[in-house]
């Protein structure tokens, strides 16, 4: 027996409300991370993700209370990313109900963050995420990190920065395709193979899936887990059928 | 002593997120109170030992607050003690971590190594293998998954709940008045909804 690929959505919030169209008729508030937690947690998701997209600072209080609301009444695992710069900001969250924190642009601006917090809080709370885009340099890596939501090439190896913050303490890969990223046509499998050799920590897929045949494919390349945005919050697809295309393909889920 | 809501005092020695033990435990019917207060943790139906993090920083934390003594004087009473996560880990004789050699409380034998596996963390939701006795896992059918994080474990011995990620570890522990698991019954839905509800009725 086996550990149980993970099957993950991804809430964007921003100011304290979930954006990306919602079209679930069954809730009373789209809108509202804790409710959109309540329901992917009674449709199986073995994991969530918010991703805190407000751009003020002065608004982070609502994130704090909503992570808080929502560890209060789900009892599923919650990764919290976006905008986390210090290790007071992932004490924070985790202060707040956080089991996992994601760490991104901070950390490729100073790595040692990744070393600081692994050390205060333990490897196993924090995610690297790592926004990555196939790179349009001749003679660059075959992977590139970007920042600033994608727009930002650095010129640096995803899969080189990927395995250095995994020695620096990281205990999780957030592997985001950003050319991919809201494509729909399925996970950069390969970006996904060359990370997991790189790592030997979980690997999760993020960005492109599109239709139920991409979820098999990117746990074939390694994935440990799948996630996905927009496919569940505008009902294209069910958590459990996302789990029962893994178990017809012999994939352990839960 | 106990009414119709047991008392669970959850040891609150600085390890992180001990709101979600608090959250689930009461969601199950418990009465929790999270402190640092002996008084309490010795008075209480029940004591929680979480933890997250390292060994050597969990056992830093629980020696500080003076809670292995507690946790000692209470098993010597036959009080119920259960251990979560790294809360387990500290029960044994030795943590090794990164090649730091802590001790532990040693109320169990054995010590807690890395484990052999691909990939670490051990990190999702996987089964478990408890003994016919088990009370932690009645009524509890076998393709039922709990919550994993974590890297080290401790080797399981006879009677022990057993889990596998590369090689074969000890997911859950029942002796007597001690109880603990590896896994995270607060963070494993209604599953661990349903061992925290057993736990529960060891209570009184």
């Amino acid at each position: 027996m086996t550990v149980a690929v993970r099957v993950i959505p991804c809430l964007d919030v921003d100011g304290g409300r979930v954006v990306k169209g919602v079209n679930f008729t069954d809730l009373r508030d789209a809108g509202d991370p804790v409710e959109m937690a309540r329901l992917y947690d009674a449709e199986g998701a073995d994991e969530l993700t918010f991703l805190d997209i407000t751009a003020s600072s002065g608004n982070r209080e609502t994130t704090y209370d909503i992570v808080r609301r929502t560890a209060e009444q789900v009892f599923i695992p919650l990764t919290v990313g976006g905008g986390v710069r210090s290790v007071d900001d992932v004490d924070r969250l985790l202060r707040a109900g956080a089991d996992k924190v994601g760490i991104n642009t901070a950390a490729v601006a100073r790595p040692e963050l990744v070393r600081e917090c692994a050390l205060r809080f333990g490897s196993q709370c924090i995610v690297l995420s790592v926004d990555a885009r196939r790179s349009r340099e001749p003679g660059g890596p075959a992977f590139e990190v970007t920042t600033h939501g994608g727009r930002q090439g650095t010129g640096i190896d995803a899969v080189a920065w990927a395995a250095r913050a995994v020695e620096l303490g990281a205990g999780e890969i957030l592997l985001n395709s950003m050319d991919a990223d809201g494509t729909q046509d399925g996970y950069d499998l390969e970006m996904i193979t060359s990370v997991r050799a790189a790592v030997n920590v979980p690997v999760i897929a993020s960005g492109g899936a599109g239709s139920l045949d991409h979820f098999a494919p990117a746990v074939g390349a390694g994935a440990d887990a799948v996630l996905a945005a927009s496919v569940f919050h505008f009902g294209r697809m069910r958590i459990s059928e996302v789990k029962k295309v893994l178990r017809d393909a012999a994939i352990a889920v839960r | 002593m106990s009414g119709p809501r047991p008392d669970v005092v959850v040891l609150d020695y600085g390890s992180g997120n001990l709101r979600s033990a608090e959250r689930a435990l009461a969601r199950v019917g418990a009465e929790v109170t999270v402190t640092a207060d002996l008084d309490a943790a010795r008075a209480a139906d029940g004591l929680v030992v979480p933890g997250v993090g390292a060994f050597a920083a969990c056992m830093a934390g629980v020696d500080a607050v003076g809670g292995g003594e507690v946790v000692r004087e209470r098993l010597a009473a036959g009080r119920p003690v259960l251990g979560i996560c790294v809360g387990m880990q500290i029960l044994y004789q030795l943590g090794d971590e990164h090649g730091v050699r802590t001790e532990g409380l040693g109320v169990l034998e054995g010590s807690v190594r890395r484990l052999t596996a691909p990939v670490l963390p051990h990190m999702g939701w996987n089964v478990v293998t408890p003994p016919p006795e088990s009370v932690l896992f009645e009524g509890i059918d076998a393709e039922t998954r709990f919550y994993f994080v974590h890297s080290y474990a401790a080797a399981a011995r006879a009677g022990d709940t057993v889990a596998e990620h590369g090689e074969a570890f000890a997911a859950a522990v029942e002796r007597g008045p001690l109880a603990a698991t590896q896994f995270h019954p607060e963070k494993s839905g209604d599953a661990g909804a349903h061992v925290l509800r057993n736990w529960l009725r060891t209570l009184s």
